[in-house]
């Protein structure tokens, strides 16, 4: 498995029956793939879909939030920005998985400007990040070595105290009220290797082994 | 009931300095055909509120090329590189609104609303210049609505009466963008004679002009 399907493995096992979900794009798009068959989950894409299906290289009229060829699900739904944005807003959404540039030990996250960089814009994150019921961030551990899992911030927040999840290749992470809990590691590395590769400070009793993958 | 409209009648309605919405998620629902006339009528100082910054190619991307445009309001320019570098070297001013709250503030907009309040953006840069409004004990940001002079309606099948319904995914802003400009333009991908009273999305009077010739199949 490479880094990106143990990190999208994972993160299927959250979903749960029934449930109403909106994948970012990159890693989090690749959760759809590992969606046991016995659990009936409902993909959201803000541009306007509810019951969003796999890719369609040749399709132009129906797109995904990427702007990729898309399907749309038996006992689906075109939405206009209103709607789709009332699910995201309104607390419809019960799983939102995106990717992050930064998260800290607070549940803030940093994910759509580098000054002077890059600004690529928030597009629907921070709707997504403040209104959906959970919010599960699909990252790399580090950034080529660097800890983007940091005590607190340092680019332009996306939202602040909204993250509940951060699960990487290395962990599977849980923000709460007292801060950062370490709860599983992937089984090719140690605590000491995720304590090494984070700057946050985490907080752990008995650590399991990454379930999932 | 519809006012047709062509080419040159169009291009005449356009002028310097106006604010133009554009319908349309990454160009799958922006009516191009209106963008190519725009972009022949060579009219500047545009500022342009659309869902992102298309490509440098498609969407309202063309007009950001040919140099038309002054301000871009959009919640993502991410895949239009030419925004970014311009805006890097102040040559365009671009304020980027989430999502949400873009679509809110139009629909406040065309609802008579004075804006609308809603947590997302809080703690954020979004937040500068906000009043931030408590309700219940929780937190909002004051978002005001926001019109425009003219909108530019894409991904619709009309009917004769000039009722709209939208194909596939291309619906996103256009119905809301129909209902928060001084002039509503539809440049539909193809007329029928009827769309069902239970199938309409945008009513007929948010329609001003539609786009005929050979623009539409």
């Amino acid at each position: 498995m490479t880094d990106k399907e143990i990190i999208a493995s994972r993160i299927a096992l959250e979903l749960e029956d029934g449930d109403l979900v909106n994948l970012g794009i990159g890693i989090p798009t690749l959760v759809a793939n590992y969606v046991p068959e016995d659990k009936r989950v409902t993909f959201q894409a803000e541009n306007g879909i509810i019951g969003l299906g796999g890719l369609v290289e040749e399709e132009t009229e129906i797109v995904n939030a990427g702007g990729m060829g898309a399907s749309i699900l038996e006992g689906g739904a075109f939405i206009d920005s209103i709607t789709s944005f009332t699910f995201i807003r309104g607390g419809h959404i019960d799983i939102t998985v995106l990717g992050a540039l930064e998260v800290d030990q607070e549940g803030s996250l940093a994910s759509w400007i580098i000054p002077g960089k890059m600004v690529p814009g928030m597009g629907g994150a921070m709707d997504l990040v403040t209104g959906a019921k959970k919010v599960i961030i699909a990252m790399r551990h580090t950034n080529k070595g660097i800890p983007k899992i940091l005590k607190k911030c340092t680019l332009p927040l996306t939202a602040s105290h909204q993250v509940n999840m951060i699960v990487t290749e290395m962990a599977v992470m849980e923000v709460r009220k007292d801060g950062l809990h370490l709860l599983e590691v992937h089984p090719d590395y140690t605590i000491n290797d995720v304590i090494q590769a984070t700057e946050a400070e985490l907080i752990f009793g008995e650590v399991l082994p990454m379930k999932g993958i | 009931m519809r006012n047709l409209l062509n080419k040159e009648k169009f291009i005449a309605l356009l002028h310097d300095g106006m604010s133009l919405m554009v319908g349309g998620f990454l160009t799958n629902g922006t009516p191009e055909g209106l963008i190519d006339l725009v972009v022949e009528s060579n009219v500047k100082n545009l500022t342009i509120i659309c869902n992102d910054g298309g490509y440098p190619d498609k969407g309202v991307g063309r007009l950001v090329a040919n140099n038309q445009v002054k301000k871009v309001i959009a919640s993502h320019i991410g895949t239009n590189p030419v925004i970014g570098t311009m805006m890097q070297e102040n040559k365009i001013e671009v304020e980027l609104v989430p999502q949400g709250t873009l679509a809110e503030r139009i629909r406040a907009y065309g609802a008579g609303l004075g804006g609308v309040l809603t947590p997302t953006g809080l703690d954020t840069l979004v937040q500068e210049g906000k009043q931030i409004i408590e309700v219940k004990g929780k937190k909002y940001l004051l978002e005001e609505a926001l019109g425009a002079d003219m909108a530019l309606i894409g991904g619709a099948i009309a009917d004769n009466y000039g009722n709209l319904k939208y194909n596939k995914t291309m619906r996103n802003f256009n119905p809301i963008m129909a209902t928060a400009c001084e002039v509503v333009v539809c440049e539909p991908k193809r007329i029928i004679d009827e769309i069902d009273p239970e199938h309409v999305i945008t009513p007929h009077p948010f329609v001003d002009y539609i786009l005929v010739g050979e623009y539409c199949d």
